[in-house]
């Protein structure tokens, strides 16, 4: 039994220790907005939180996670928000990807968003080489001038 | 332009409740009968067309093409409710369904019959009229034609007609002339009398009309929703995660089908030896096709797994042994033997060359490539009492709906296919690339229950349909002056897009003939098709005679456009805006180019440094682009940006190799890809010429690897004739001294 918190909720999951997080969230959860890219941590569309950390699910086993808390593009608004019921129901890092209109296809920014939410709560004004070196994720699309740009606005400096 | 009469797209039909609904029929006026009778139910005549006005003033717009990030959905119902003069906040947007009532290929044969077949279908007709006969019944997503033949064709004429019908009724009602009539936001407004109804107060009236013989446009000065950056409909649903792709489905009781290839294309599968992969958990069968086997589990992990324990044999083939070594030879060999095919003839180019002062020659070639989308392919499907259910990501839902009917043995009537978006395309979603959608209609066919089949990154790099190898080998003929005489081309094919090999420069002789390029790979359309390939070649080589003539690559492209007005006013605007001939951050160069592709006229120009890796760095590239007007400018820059990061990623690093027969790459880390470090600065410029509508989707990707590589010349005087870049080495930099 795999058990740890999604979007606050906690999962008793009856599955192989092994199965990678990803699977254990879009199969077994139903949990779609998590995308499969690559499976083997390149591509970064599957990447989530845990405990607040941007992580590729798409190699981390359930048994890593183990009663650990787990956000995904879905709960992002609401972990944020926690108790607040009148919170915005997008985060300013939402938000800033609608004001700059910066998906495409959209595949990849689940993962985008998860990376460019955990680098900018460790980092509040990163810099362009920052940017770079924190967001590895693949876009086909090439929405990368957008997210730089949405990032850009955020910063706090 | 010759004009095209809108009367035969249109036509109208009552919706119970009193509205009106607006489409297009050009071939079958029974059409809208058809609709009523087929698609009525719950007391609603939920008739299918393009645009429907209800009572309570809502206008709902139906798309029938596939979103997939080109905002598709937003441009054209923009277009619609323009001409309408809706209120934007009133409009709702649906996607069509797939059904024939919403077939685009009326729209495209009634454009094909005015002005020829649209290029992108062009190379079809090369390979099949049945293909072509197939295609015309489809919901095609390609060839950047949405905006330009739906929206400019059925989107504008539907919302123009809907305008002047609601006016006549408006005008009827009030006992006025319909010309004393104005309209906004949603309503009629007779201004004199002071009198205004909203349109779902006419709706139910307008119903009744004939739609106008040939409504009349608005003047781009009359625009109030076209050529404004509205925001795109899709993207809410694509930060927070609800976003559904074909990947995403998950009809209840549904199971999962990992899938192993004949790794060597067109071989058949011998044996299957499943080992202990039956008796892991979760494990329902294991499925022998006729190229393939399957594990079909309750999880897709599970089934994967499981898979690693089957063993397989597939048959020897002729190609096992077949390399890229050996096919370049291969293409080689046909450029040194054969005559080839006409493409263009003119002057006498063979003479030329023998009176010539001088002769250059370049010899270039480029790889197969991926499509690599970014939601690797997948299809469920659910066949069960004589009818099938699909989900898949499509650019022809339509097509891939009958497809799977066709495979699953069902009438296409008791098909049903359920859309969702994309995630990614670029060809590799369009018809005829038949792979994962037959073999997941196969595998279905062994259950009951719903059967999602996936393919993983490594499957969806090696079972692609690949953007064609090409080698192309050019002369260049000069008199003692050092003007260019004749231009000599000789290519690998096959065609995929006629003109592509085309040049605009004013050069009398000219000689370029097309060889044979078939080898055992299968192709298929990658982003602007032909233009990817023949663009940097062509590009590459103008560049060579312009340093061979002495003059400045832009110097000299614009002595030679003289006849090609559009073509000289993006390259201006570009230069302008790139600074180009004033002074640059030392160690930089910039690079140019400039293509016509699906009617938009594209200049780039790339700004390259040499990183101290011995790789190039590009810092920025600007674009100005001619696609006539825009629609939606922020999504004209999208696409923009877009292409020319696909484009980049090509130039920079796209290589698929054939190594023992099969595709030697497996996954982003050996198929890598511009990320944010490697990403340029873009800045695009839009040049509205007024021309018409140019396409958007695919136009920007052409010029970008020969605007590097030009760039990478004059940075090291080393001329690159082969991508991708990575391959070179730069480390013996022997800049040019002056360009």
């Amino acid at each position: 039994m795999a058990t740890f918190k999604v979007n606050g909720i906690e999962q008793n999951l009856d599955v192989e220790p092994e199965m990678p997080l990803l699977w254990a969230l879009r199969d077994e959860l139903g949990m779609t907005g998590t995308k499969f890219g690559c499976g083997i941590a390149s591509c970064g569309a599957c990447t989530v939180h845990v405990n607040g950390r941007a992580v590729r699910s798409c190699t981390t086993p359930v048994s890593a996670v183990e009663g650990q808390d787990i956000t995904t593009i879905e709960g992002l608004a609401g972990m944020a928000a926690g108790a607040n019921t009148s919170a915005p129901s997008l985060t300013a890092v939402q938000q800033a990807w609608i004001d700059h209109q910066v998906p495409q296809c959209g595949y990849c920014q689940s993962g985008m968003i998860m990376a460019a939410s955990a680098l900018l709560a460790s980092n509040p004004n990163p810099s362009d080489a920052e940017i770079d070196s924190n967001i590895t994720n693949v876009c086909r699309c090439g929405s990368y001038p957008r997210v730089r740009k949405a990032i850009r606005s955020l910063a706090t400096a | 332009m010759k004009k095209i009469s809108r009367r035969r797209f249109l036509i109208t039909s009552a919706l119970v409740g009193g509205g009106v609904l607006i489409g297009y029929s050009a071939t079958r006026p029974s059409r809208h009968r058809l609709a009523n009778t087929e698609l009525a139910q719950g007391g609603e005549h939920y008739v299918t067309s393009l645009l429907k006005i209800e009572a309570d003033n809502t206008v709902t717009v139906y798309v029938p093409h596939s979103e997939m990030g080109q905002g598709v959905h937003t441009s054209l119902s923009m277009m619609a409710a323009d001409e309408l003069d809706a209120d934007w906040e009133l409009v709702n947007i649906e996607q069509a369904p797939a059904i024939d009532l919403f077939a685009n290929g009326d729209i495209i044969k009634g454009f094909a019959s005015e002005f020829g077949v649209p290029s992108f279908l062009e190379g079809l007709t090369s390979v099949s009229a049945i293909k072509v006969a197939e295609l015309m019944n489809m919901q095609i997503t390609g060839g950047s034609s949405s905006v330009r033949f739906t929206g400019e064709f059925g989107m504008r004429t539907a919302g123009a007609a809907a305008r002047q019908m609601l006016i006549e009724c408006a005008a009827t009602r009030w006992g006025v002339a319909a010309d004393e009539c104005t309209t906004q936001l949603s309503h009629v407004h007779h201004n004199a009398s002071g009198r205004s109804l909203a349109y779902g107060e006419l709706a139910a009236e307008a119903a009744l009309l004939e739609p106008p013989e040939d409504p009349v446009l608005k003047d781009p000065s009359q625009f109030n929703i076209m050529g404004k950056a509205i925001s795109r409909v899709d993207i809410p649903a694509k930060v927070d995660g609800s976003a559904i792709y074909g990947l995403d489905a998950k009809p209840a009781g549904m199971l999962y089908a990992a899938i192993r290839f004949a790794p060597v294309f067109g071989t058949k599968l011998v044996s299957v030896d499943a080992g202990d992969a039956l008796n892991r958990r979760g494990i329902k069968r294991i499925v022998e096709l006729e190229d393939s086997v399957a594990v079909v589990a309750d999880s897709y992990w599970r089934a994967k797994e499981a898979l690693k324990l089957v063993s397989s044999v597939f048959e020897t083939s002729a190609n096992d042994n077949t390399s890229s070594a050996d096919i370049y030879a291969g293409f080689e060999r046909s450029l040194a033997d054969e005559n080839g095919s006409k493409v263009i003839e003119e002057g006498d180019t063979e003479a030329a060359m023998e009176l010539a002062a001088d002769v250059i020659e370049g010899n270039y070639r480029v790889p197969y490539l991926a499509h690599a989308a970014m939601e690797p392919m997948n299809c469920t499907v659910h066949i069960h009492d004589d009818k099938v259910d699909v989900w898949t990501s499509t650019q022809d839902a339509l097509g891939i709906k009958a497809r799977v009917a066709k495979i699953a043995g069902i009438a296409e009537d008791d098909a049903t296919f359920h859309h969702s978006y994309l995630g990614g395309g670029f060809g590799r979603r369009l018809p005829f690339n038949w792979n994962v959608i037959d073999h997941a209609t196969l595998i279905a066919k062994e259950f009951d229950v719903p059967v999602k089949t996936v393919l993983s990154r490594e499957d969806d790099m090696q079972q692609d349909y690949y953007r064609p190898a090409v080698a192309s080998n050019f002369k260049a003929a000069f008199d003692a002056e050092g003007n260019v005489l004749a231009w000599h081309n000789r290519f690998t094919g096959p065609v995929q897009t006629p003109g592509a090999s085309h040049i605009p420069y004013a050069i009398i002789n000219q000689s370029i003939r097309v060889v044979d390029g078939d080898t055992h790979v299968p192709i298929a359309a990658w982003r602007s098709v032909d233009h990817s390939q023949q663009t940097f070649f062509t590009e590459s080589f103008v560049d060579e005679i312009a340093h061979r003539a002495g003059k400045n690559p832009y110097q000299f492209r614009m002595e030679l456009l003289q006849q090609h007005p559009r073509h000289r006013k993006v390259l201006e605007v570009a230069a302008e805006a790139a600074g180009y001939g004033q002074n640059l951050p030392e160690g930089h160069a910039l690079g140019i180019a400039v293509q016509e592709s699906f009617g938009s006229i594209v200049a780039e120009i790339a700004e390259v440094s040499i990183g101290a890796d011995n790789q190039p760095v590009v810092h920025k590239v600007t674009c100005a682009i001619d696609c006539g007007w825009a629609v939606n400018p922020d999504t004209v820059e999208a696409q923009v940006e877009s292409g020319i990061i696909f484009g980049l990623t090509a130039a920079m690093y796209g290589e698929i190799t054939i190594e023992n027969g099969r595709v030697a790459q497996n996954n982003f880390p050996d198929y890598e890809m511009v990320r944010m470090a490697t990403s340029p600065e873009i800045e695009v410029h839009i040049v509205e010429s007024g021309e018409a509508l140019g396409g958007l989707g695919e136009p920007a990707t052409p010029p970008i690897a020969a605007a590097v590589t030009n760039a990478i010349y004059i940075l090291t005087g080393q001329r690159v004739r082969e991508l991708p870049i990575k391959n070179h080495d730069f480390s013996r930099v022997n800049p040019l001294a002056q360009v």
